[in-house]
């Protein structure tokens, strides 16, 4: 299953790249699952990720938290907390 | 409606428009959030703020504005919406938000603006980078937005 990674603000900073498509091994169900298996990418990812109180997700463009399942998603996305208005 | 843009607007000229068009409404309320000149951060207060680089997420900022203004419209017996939110770079004294709402009376004029506004600073993904002397830095999320916005959640 192929999901497209998008990164933003700081978050994408970190990890150094605005997005990647990638391949997650089929055991992993979860975001939170999913943010452990991308930590293991690369250091920029592990920094990331390093504080998970402050970073939040989105499913094909809706929020979601943590213990969300991925099941058949296209898109994932990681920020930190909105700043916007 | 919602515009969510690179380009700069005047937004005393995007509420007299709104006015004029809603012109049987009886109540009109607007809020403008503009680049403030001096860092959000006191600390280091003593330096000026450049400029604010707006990032957001296209696509998903559009739809959640719709479900905000939708939420508005089941709330509240208004008669129009506007939601103007900027992206790109901004200087000091720009307009980032305009939110603008038309009804009967200014009961639902008020609150309406006010939900859109709360709603909008916790889920509209945008996201504030300040430009200053000592370079650039993310602006961080402050914690009596969660409170504000929850208060309008139905139990």
């Amino acid at each position: 299953m192929t999901i497209n990674i998008l990164y933003f603000a700081w978050v994408k900073d970190k990890v150094g790249i605005t997005e990647e498509t990638i391949v997650p091994p089929q055991d992993i169900r979860t975001v939170l699952e999913l943010i452990n298996w991308l930590t293991e990418r690369s250091e920029g990812h592990a920094a990331a990720f390093a504080k998970l109180d402050i970073v939040r997700a989105a499913i094909d463009q809706k929020h979601v938290s943590f213990d969300a399942m991925i099941r058949n998603a296209k898109e994932i996305a990681f920020f930190p907390p909105i700043t916007g208005g | 409606m919602i515009l969510v843009q690179n380009t700069a607007f005047e937004a005393g000229e995007e509420l007299s428009n709104f006015c004029e068009r809603n012109s049987r409404s009886g109540a009109i309320t607007s809020f403008i959030g503009q680049v403030r000149n001096f860092l959000t951060d006191k600390k280091k207060a003593s330096k000026s703020v450049h400029s604010l680089v707006l990032e957001h997420y296209s696509g998903m900022t559009e739809k959640e504005l719709e479900t905000i203004e939708q939420q508005a419209l089941e709330r509240w017996p208004i008669n129009d919406i506007l939601i103007i939110h900027r992206y790109g770079e901004l200087g000091p004294g720009d307009p980032i938000v305009f939110v603008a709402t038309a009804a009967d009376h200014r009961t639902d004029a008020f609150e309406s603006c006010q939900f859109l506004m709360d709603w909008l600073k916790t889920k509209a993904p945008f996201w504030k980078k300040e430009i200053t002397d000592n370079g650039t830095e993310w602006v961080c999320a402050r914690e009596k937005d969660n409170r504000l916005a929850k208060r309008w959640e139905k139990n």
